[in-house]
């Protein structure tokens, strides 16, 4: 767990206000909670200067009234830091990391389709994973959607 | 002449499963690909948040029906974190075993696909005959060829005999003298070599930049590999090599496999000799307490991740899904750039794509009960459902609508 302090320690020595809400859950998983306002500048500094380089994907959650977002990023040494931000549902923006990690695409649009993210920066696309035709204001992964009852076509 | 734009898909005869490719095409050069992906997309993070935990290990291991060994493993693992459990070390090496067992017959089942889609179907009789080997194993070991259903919260729900264990190791002796053969085959055969080389080329740090993942990635010298990077279950007590290679192409991804297929095998042998006594499983509460995981898993074709949220109650808060086909897309996009359009197939196949696994959906077919109760149409085994669902579930979907009437 030695390296997993010293990242602690060097995460709060530059950023002081994580001091509280950085926590080392076990060895090689760290979690740490971001005001949504300073993300850019923590994941900058986290994938720059801290080499964070491998990411994983974005989690998205309904948490009532505000959605929130963990970002899973690893070393390549294994040692993880799962970044959250948390935005008002009633205006769930976020912005693109696709700078950083091309990757990220998927993982937005998913989260745009799914929670009803809102993803600055991130240039036009077609949408994944729902088709199409599904209707833009039905977010299937928020807690309060429920399916339809399903229409079954019969054979002849 | 103009640039051409092909669709191939979602239906496709050359696809396995739905997924779209728009290519745009300079000649036969391609200049741009676009890949749509959805189709496959079942609801299975949603429908989880509506099972229990026990529940959610069988949905989640037909998420793919190659691997579905490494998604219930990377579930139960996150479940199990929370739960603050310790799985039994036989367990954890049980559960290791049929990890490797399925990597073995997911990199023989991709040989042959890679075989066919070159047009020699010969390695792919041969790989996939072989591969029935280890689906033997398998379905002894766990009593099903895919699906296993070994893996519960707390353990695995079978334990190993010292037969199975004789039995496992002539098996692995049998393939690794044909695997011995297929790596002399990749390294001698110059169709095989001509046909691969600098085909879908894949730069190392392009590889890294799109996040490339598994085979993939390490035929472009990136050396990952979550088994010693993040190890899991048994993998910090088992010595083996991370196989790596340079030539950033198809060829260098057969090279891969190949390797990786006889590092399962000194993986597999040294799990059964050091095999610990003991139970397999521990009891596992039926509520879980409130707390989240995250949780990764080398599967055969790369970094599987799971995240599970729990809420003190039986039924996750949720739980969130990345296969390693959807880290390895946007590579496919780059290892077309500039190749020819013969070489799509092969390209897109290198990568052992899975897009149920990308996508997350439960496939259902709907036409036969088991061979002991023949086929049944459509509309009785509507009607069949109704019932199970009206008697066990105390649902009535009677009244549903149909549309069409």
């Amino acid at each position: 767990m030695m390296k997993e302090e010293s990242i602690r320690q060097q995460l709060v020595k530059k950023f002081p206000i994580l001091e509280n809400t950085l926590r080392i859950q076990r060895e090689r998983r760290m979690w740490v909670d971001v005001p949504a306002a300073r993300f850019m500048e923590i994941f900058d500094y986290v994938v720059k200067e801290m080499h964070f380089i491998v990411f994983c994907t974005i989690t998205g959650l309904d948490e009532g009234v505000h959605l929130s977002f963990i970002y899973h990023l690893a070393l390549e040494n294994g040692i993880m830091l799962n970044i959250k931000i948390s935005v008002p549902k009633a205006d769930p923006v976020i912005k693109t990391v696709t700078g950083y990690f091309p990757a990220a695409a998927l993982a937005e649009r998913e989260v745009m389709d799914l929670l009803g993210a809102k993803v600055e920066g991130l240039p036009e696309g077609g949408r994944y994973p729902l088709p199409d035709d599904w209707p833009l204001n039905q977010h299937p992964l928020r807690k309060d959607w429920k399916p339809e009852t399903p229409t079954i076509t019969e054979e002849k | 002449m103009g640039k051409v734009t092909i669709p191939i898909g979602p239906q496709h005869p050359a696809l396995k499963e739905p997924e779209s490719f728009n290519i745009t095409l300079d000649g036969e050069r391609i200049v741009y690909m676009n890949v749509k992906l959805g189709y496959n997309h079942r609801g299975i993070e949603k429908a989880c948040e509506e099972r229990t935990f026990i529940q959610d290990i069988y949905l989640v291991e037909r998420i793919c029906g190659i691997c579905s060994h490494s998604h219930s493993s990377a579930f139960v693992q996150a479940v199990e974190e929370i739960a603050g459990l310790r799985v039994p070390k036989r367990g954890l090496y049980m559960r290791t075993l049929v990890g490797e067992l399925e990597r073995v017959h997911s990199h023989l089942l991709w040989l042959g696909v890679a075989g066919h889609e070159i047009g020699f179907d010969t390695l792919l009789m041969y790989t996939w005959r072989d591969r029935e080997i280890v689906m033997d194993v398998l379905a002894m070991l766990t009593g099903n060829r895919v699906n296993y259903g070994i893996n519960t919260i707390g353990g695995v729900r079978r334990d190993i005999t010292r037969e199975q264990t004789a039995d496992i190791l002539k098996a692995v002796d049998v393939l690794e003298e044909r695997t011995k053969y297929y790596i002399q085959v990749a390294s001698e055969e110059v169709t095989l070599i001509n046909r691969l080389s600098t085909v879908g080329t894949l730069a190392h740090d392009d590889a890294v930049h799109l996040g490339a993942v598994g085979p993939t990635a390490r035929a472009s010298n990136v050396d990952r590999d979550i088994r010693r990077d993040d190890p899991y279950a048994a993998y910090g007590e088992v010595q083996f090599k991370v196989i790596t290679d340079t030539h950033n192409d198809v060829y260098g991804r057969t090279l891969v496999r190949v390797g990786e297929l006889m590092e399962s095998y000194a993986i597999i042998r040294q799990l059964l000799k050091n095999m610990p006594e003991g139970p397999v499983v521990v009891k596992a509460p039926r509520k879980i307490p409130a707390g989240e995981a995250f949780s990764r898993y080398e599967a055969p074709r790369g970094e599987d991740v799971h995240y599970v949220k729990a809420n003190g109650s039986e039924k996750p808060e949720r739980v969130k899904v990345r296969a390693p086909t959807l880290a390895n897309v946007q590579a496919v996009a780059k290892m077309l750039e500039n190749g020819y359009l013969a070489d799509v197939p092969i390209v897109i196949a290198a990568i052992d794509p899975c897009f149920s696994c990308t996508d997350r959906m439960t496939v259902g077919t709907a036409d036969t009960r088991g061979i002991d109760k023949g086929t049944i149409d459509w509309k009785s085994l509507r009607a069949y459902s109704i019932d199970w669902y009206r008697t066990n579930r105390g649902i009535d979907f009677s009244k549903v609508k149909i549309s069409g009437k």
